[in-house]
């Protein structure tokens, strides 16, 4: 969906802030809301495409103008009331006021390292051939889905080139929407600076976005 | 309040969060979803654990290891797993070399994909509306903030992370480090080296900082 999180382009933002000898957190709710978010997303509950959809679901204005783990927190107590883990009440209170509800697996201390570990890689085997090949010209395709998808604003309707085919990648806008992975092939694909932002950008520059088959038609 | 980086006028912000985030996590340990000392363990393993210097370790045998270089460029994650780096955020990485033609440098411009077992998790400017919104459509700009100013022959490439493709950035080695070890050329390699907001130190430069 066309959300403020799509920020790829957009001006007024303002420079880069940086901090010198940043910490990983910069106060304990963050250690403990990222131990959450990452504690539950284990429970199989949902997908990681689901909790990306959820934070991009955010009123436009709320997301702006939170910080990130606010954001993360944010969309994890709405992604635990929408697949009826707790209610609202519940989360607001930190009252237990309804039996738990059945989860698939539970994040134990000692799984912890081989699950980081293993991850959770995304590559499926390819149910039919690839239709495009490094070299060909593609146009991302001018789409303005209602929900999640990882197709960039900037690129839609720019021509760009295959430069790599990486092979059958779970579909994230199915995946986000509870439609299954119906896997795709996924490539990368070179766009030149000056075809997305006109004369302000370098010659020769270039952008690399990863496309699905399914954002993709040939271009001439 | 936001611009300057301080909380100083959100102390009863953070409060809130705080309240909040606790009042959760005493939820779900009831419920039983989630473990007190998994959590601990997620904690420590990324802020102690895993970090930049994993990524420092990859670029420096790379510098000194062709059969490496050439392995890595050809398949990152089994690469990079030969060093015992792999994983969560990081289980499909690809990995682009920076020459005297091409300057490579990574953003997520849609959340905040980063390659976490080789750099940790991302600093609050990479997951930042300034950063995500400005890197693919005025790089050498976001670059001259970050004291990188390349010659107008090089080509910027930006990889915008947009699926679980992670990008992790081989900077050039810096001149007058012939014959250095692996540990040595490390300390060379800094964490905006291998975003590509960065160049590798020069040796004069470490020697400034230590």
């Amino acid at each position: 969906m066309n959300g403020v999180h799509d920020m790829g382009g957009m001006r007024g933002h303002g420079p880069v802030e940086r901090e010198e000898n940043e910490p990983a957190f910069h106060a304990e709710w963050e250690r403990r809301a990222f131990a959450l978010a990452l504690a539950m997303g284990a429970t199989g509950a949902w997908t990681l495409d689901m909790s990306r959809q959820a934070r991009e679901s955010l009123p436009p204005a709320q997301y702006l103008a939170s910080s990130y783990y606010e954001i993360w927190f944010a969309a994890l107590c709405d992604l635990i009331c929408a697949k009826g883990l707790a209610s609202r009440d519940e989360i607001d209170t930190g009252r237990l006021a309804a039996p738990p509800a059945n989860i698939a697996r539970v994040l134990k201390a000692e799984d912890v390292a081989a699950a980081l570990a293993k991850g959770a890689p995304v590559e499926r085997p390819a149910r039919a051939p690839a239709r495009f090949s490094p070299g060909d010209k593609v146009r991302a395709k001018v789409m303005h889905p209602p929900a999640h998808t990882r197709l960039p604003r900037y690129v839609r309707g720019h021509v760009g080139v295959i430069e790599e085919v990486h092979g059958c990648h779970v579909f994230p806008d199915d995946n986000a929407a509870g439609r299954g992975e119906n896997p795709d092939w996924l490539y990368g694909v070179g766009f030149a600076a000056a075809d997305l932002w006109g004369g302000s950008a370098h010659p020769g520059d270039k952008v690399h976005v990863d496309c699905w088959q399914a954002y993709l038609e040939p271009a001439e | 309040m936001a611009h300057d980086g301080h909380h100083d006028d959100g102390g009863s912000a953070l409060d809130e969060m705080t309240l909040r985030v606790r009042a959760l996590e005493s939820l779900l340990v009831e419920k039983g979803y989630v473990d007190p000392p998994a959590l601990d363990l997620l904690i420590e393993t990324y802020e102690k654990k895993v970090g930049p210097r994993n990524g420092a370790r990859v670029v420096a045998r790379a510098w000194s290891d062709p059969d490496y270089k050439a392995r890595l460029l050809a398949d990152g994650t089994a690469a990079i797993a030969e060093l015992g780096y792999s994983g969560r955020q990081g289980e499909h990485i690809k990995v682009v070399e920076n020459t005297g033609q091409t300057h490579n440098m990574v953003v997520c411009t849609l959340c905040s994909c980063y390659p976490w077992p080789v750099l940790g998790l991302p600093p609050v400017w990479y997951k930042s509306a300034p950063y995500r919104s400005r890197a693919v459509a005025d790089p050498r700009g976001v670059l001259a903030e970050f004291g990188v100013t390349l010659p107008p022959e090089t080509a910027v490439r930006v990889w915008d992370s947009t699926a679980e493709m992670r990008y992790l950035v081989l900077p050039l080695r810096p001149a007058g480090t012939e014959g250095w070890d692996e540990d040595r050329l490390a300390d060379l390699v800094t964490r905006d080296s291998m975003i590509g907001t960065g160049l590798a130190l020069a040796p004069a430069e470490v020697e400034a900082g230590a």
